[in-house]
C-alpha cells in the first residue's frame, strides 16, 4: 500500500508580486497583485495538488478562493498588506491531508523613500519543498517520473532547467515556463548555501579537534602520562 | 418623634433633629419652574446638559391648540366614526388618512373561476368545496396555515393543506400566464412546496426535539465514531469503512459530512507522511536541544550568525542543505559544549596551581601519584554523575573534578 524507504519531494516556490497601479491607481486599488504556489522549476504541479484555496482579508469580496487548476495563482488589487494563507490539497490518489503555508503579502519596498514604479513589482517569494513519506503506491508510481517530482531527496544540483520529454503538444499550460510573470521568479542554485555550511562544519570541527587537543593535554597535567 | 410627643419629653435629644436632616432635602430652589420633588429627581445636583428651554420652543411664532377631531380610517370597511386628539398648528387642521392604515396588509390570495377549477385544479384527494373553503379560509386567516388547519372540517394536516394551496396557486399562475418566462421569478412558481421534503423534515424535527438524554448521547456517540471512521479513510484509500447508519433521524447526515471536512486542515509535520521540509527542519532542530539551556541554545545560534555567517533558518532548505545544517547545529553543540570543558578545565588548572602547586606539576611523583590518581579515580565517579547533565559524555572523560574534589585530595594528602 505504502512504499517504504521512499521520499518524494517537490521543490516549489511561493509568494506574492505586487505592481503599484500609478496613474491607474485610487485609494481602494493601489496596487494589482499576484499570489502563487510554482513548481521551483515551473514544471506543471497539477499532477499532484488537486487544488489551493487562498483566503484573503475578509474585506474582500469572497475573500475564500478556491483554484482547481494549475496554475495555482490568484491576482487581485487592493491597497493593505495581510497575511494570505494557502491551504493545499493533493490528489486523491496520494490519500494526504492538507498543508497549510502562509504569506505577507507585500506591497510597498523596503526602502520607505525608493520611489513607487509600476514597471518594478515588489516581489517577495520562498522556496520550500513538499515532501512525501512513504508515499501511497498509486501516488509513487503515477508521478515518480514527473519532473517536477524528485525521488528520495532533490537532485545535486537544482537549477531552473528547461524540462525535458512531454513534446505533447496539448500543454494544458498548467506548468509556469512561460509565464507571464516569469520575469520576476526567483532563481535557486542550492550550491552557495551548501557550500557555505560545509564550510562552516569544516570550521567547527578544526575548532573542536583543536579545543579536544587542549583538553587532553589539560588533563596531561592533573595526571601523570600513562606508563 | 410621635412617641417623645406622647411621653411629653423633649423633643432633639443629644443632636438636634433639623441638623439630623440630610442637607439635600432642604436645598433652594435653582429654578423657578421646576418643583423640588422633580429637581430631587435629578439628585438635587443641577444637570450637566443643558435641557430644553421650554420658553425658546416653538419661537412662538404658531399657535399650537389640541381639539378632540374625529378622523376617517381607509383599513376600516364598515364605517365606525372614531374620534381622536389632533394637534392644531395655527388654525390649520393636519390632513391625511389615518397614520395607521397603512399598516393594513393582507396576502394577496388568488381566485379563481369555476372554468379554471375544472381545468386545471381537479384533484382526486380534494373536492371543489373543500378546495374553495381552504382559498376562503386562507384569505380570512392571511395564510395562517396553523389556524387554517385547527378550523378546516374535514380535519387535515398541515402540510397537506400548503401542499393544496401552493400547487393550485401555481397551476393559476401558469395557466394565466402568457409566457413561462415572465412568472418564472414568481416565488409559487420559483420556489415550489415539496411536500415529502416538508412532512420528513418535520418529523425528524420533532424526533430530535423530543429525544431524551439518552439518544442524545448515544446520536454524540455515533457522530465522534463516524469523524474517527472517515479520518481513518483519509489515511487509507482502499480500505472500505462503512459509515454508521444514523438511528433513525436525516440530520445527521449534513453533520457528519461536516465532521469530515473539519478534520482535512491539518498543519502538524510530526508523524504525518506530507510536510514541508523548511517547517520540518526547524522541529527537528527544536527536539534536538529539547534538552539543552535556553543559553546554551543561544549560544550556538551566536556562533551561527556571527562567527560562521550561517543562517538559522536555511534560505533554500532542499535535501542536502537541510541534512548538513543539522548536522552543523550538532556539531556546534558539541563545540559549545567542549569550549565549556575548556574553560573549566583552565579554572581548575589554575586554582589547584595556586593551592597545590606539588599536585599540578608531575614532578613529584610519589605524593603528585597519588592525589592524582585519587583525584582521577574520584573524578570518574564524579564524572558519571555530571554524565546525566551532558549530552555527549563520552568525550569528557578528561574533565577535571570539581572544585570540592580538590579537596578530598587535600585530605587524602594530609592522611598519607
Amino acid at each position: 500500500k505504502r512504499v517504504k524507504n521512499v521520499e518524494l519531494s517537490v521543490p516549489i516556490a511561493y509568494g506574492t508580486i505586487s505592481f503599484w497601479l500609478g496613474k491607474k491607481a485610487d485609494d481602494l486599488h493601489s496596487h494589482k497583485w499576484t499570489v502563487y504556489i510554482r513548481s521551483a522549476t515551473n514544471e506543471d504541479l497539477g499532477p499532484i495538488i488537486s487544488k489551493v484555496v487562498f483566503q484573503l482579508h475578509p474585506s474582500f469580496n469572497n475573500p475564500t478562493r478556491v483554484v482547481e487548476s494549475a496554475p495555482f495563482e490568484l491576482s487581485e488589487s487592493g491597497w493593505g498588506e495581510f497575511e494570505i494563507s494557502m491551504t493545499v490539497f493533493f490528489q486523491k490518489d496520494a490519500a494526504e491531508k492538507t498543508l497549510e503555508l502562509f504569506h505577507h503579502l507585500k506591497l510597498y519596498h523596503e526602502d520607505d523613500n525608493a520611489p513607487q514604479s509600476t514597471k518594478k513589482p515588489v516581489v517577495v517569494e520562498s522556496y520550500d519543498e513538499l515532501v512525501f513519506q512513504e508515499p501511497t503506491e498509486a501516488f509513487y508510481s503515477r508521478v515518480k517520473n514527473l519532473p517536477a517530482v524528485h525521488v528520495n531527496g532533490s537532485p545535486g544540483e537544482l537549477n531552473v532547467s528547461s524540462g525535458a520529454l512531454e513534446i505533447s503538444n496539448e500543454r494544458k499550460r498548467g506548468d509556469t515556463k512561460d509565464h507571464q510573470l516569469g520575469q520576476w521568479f526567483g532563481k535557486y542554485s542550492e550550491t552557495d548555501e551548501l557550500t557555505s555550511i560545509m564550510g562552516a562544519r569544516q570550521q567547527v570541527q578544526k575548532e573542536i579537534a583543536k579545543l579536544k587537543s587542549m583538553l587532553d593535554s589539560e588533563a596531561m597535567k592533573l595526571k601523570p602520562s600513562a606508563p | 418623634m410621635d412617641a417623645k410627643d406622647i411621653l411629653g419629653l423633649p423633643k432633639g435629644g443629644p443632636v438636634g433633629d433639623k441638623r439630623v436632616r440630610a442637607p439635600k432635602e432642604t436645598v433652594p430652589k435653582k429654578l423657578d419652574r421646576v418643583s423640588r420633588e422633580v429637581y430631587a429627581l435629578t439628585g438635587g445636583l443641577p444637570p450637566l446638559i443643558a435641557s430644553v428651554d421650554t420658553k425658546q420652543r416653538q419661537a412662538s411664532s404658531q399657535k399650537i391648540s389640541w381639539q378632540w377631531l374625529p378622523f376617517a380610517n381607509s383599513a376600516r370597511t364598515d364605517g365606525l366614526q372614531l374620534s381622536h386628539w389632533v394637534r392644531v398648528v395655527d388654525s390649520v387642521v393636519p390632513t391625511g388618512d389615518y397614520a395607521f392604515a397603512k399598516y393594513n396588509r393582507s396576502v394577496a390570495v388568488l381566485k379563481y373561476t369555476d372554468d379554471e377549477y375544472n381545468k386545471h385544479l381537479a384533484d382526486t384527494k380534494w373536492t371543489k368545496q373543500e378546495t374553495d373553503l381552504l382559498f376562503s379560509m386562507c384569505e380570512q386567516f392571511d395564510l395562517r396555515f396553523v389556524i387554517i388547519a385547527d378550523r378546516f372540517s374535514p380535519p387535515r394536516t398541515v402540510e397537506e393543506l400548503k401542499d393544496r394551496y401552493y400547487s393550485a396557486s401555481k397551476a393559476i399562475i401558469l395557466s394565466r400566464a402568457t409566457t413561462p418566462e415572465e412568472v418564472a421569478d414568481h416565488p409559487h412558481v420559483k420556489d415550489a412546496y415539496n411536500f415529502n421534503y416538508e412532512t420528513e423534515r418535520k418529523r425528524a424535527l420533532g424526533l430530535l426535539l423530543s429525544q431524551s438524554r439518552q439518544q442524545e448521547r448515544e446520536d454524540a456517540e455515533v457522530l465522534a465514531e463516524a469523524k474517527r471512521i472517515t479520518e481513518a479513510r483519509l489515511s487509507k484509500v482502499d480500505e472500505q469503512a462503512e459509515q454508521p447508519s444514523a438511528p433513525g433521524t436525516d440530520l445527521t447526515q449534513p453533520s457528519t459530512d461536516t465532521a469530515a471536512a473539519a478534520t482535512s486542515t491539518t498543519t502538524t509535520t510530526r508523524g504525518h507522511r506530507v510536510f514541508l521540509r523548511g517547517p520540518n527542519l526547524g522541529q527537528m532542530v527544536q527536539s534536538m536541544l529539547s534538552s539543552v539551556g535556553a543559553r546554551i541554545v543561544k549560544r550556538i545560534e551566536q556562533i551561527l550568525l556571527d562567527e560562521l555567517g550561517v543562517r538559522l533558518e536555511p534560505k533554500i532548505p532542499t535535501e542536502s542543505i537541510c541534512r548538513e545544517h543539522l548536522e552543523l547545529r550538532r556539531e556546534v553543540l558539541n563545540l559549545v559544549n567542549l569550549q565549556k570543558a575548556v574553560q573549566w578545565n583552565e579554572a581548575t588548572v589554575s586554582f589547584m596551581r595556586e593551592t597545590h602547586p606539588e599536585v599540578s606539576t608531575p614532578n613529584t611523583p610519589k605524593r603528585g601519584f597519588r592525589g592524582g590518581d585519587r583525584a582521577a579515580a574520584v573524578s570518574g565517579e564524579r564524572i558519571g554523575k555530571r554524565d546525566h547533565k551532558r549530552k555527549a559524555p563520552a568525550r569528557f572523560s578528561d574533565t577535571p573534578p570539581s572544585p570540592p574534589q580538590q579537596k578530598r585530595a587535600r585530605k587524602l594528602k594530609s592522611e598519607s
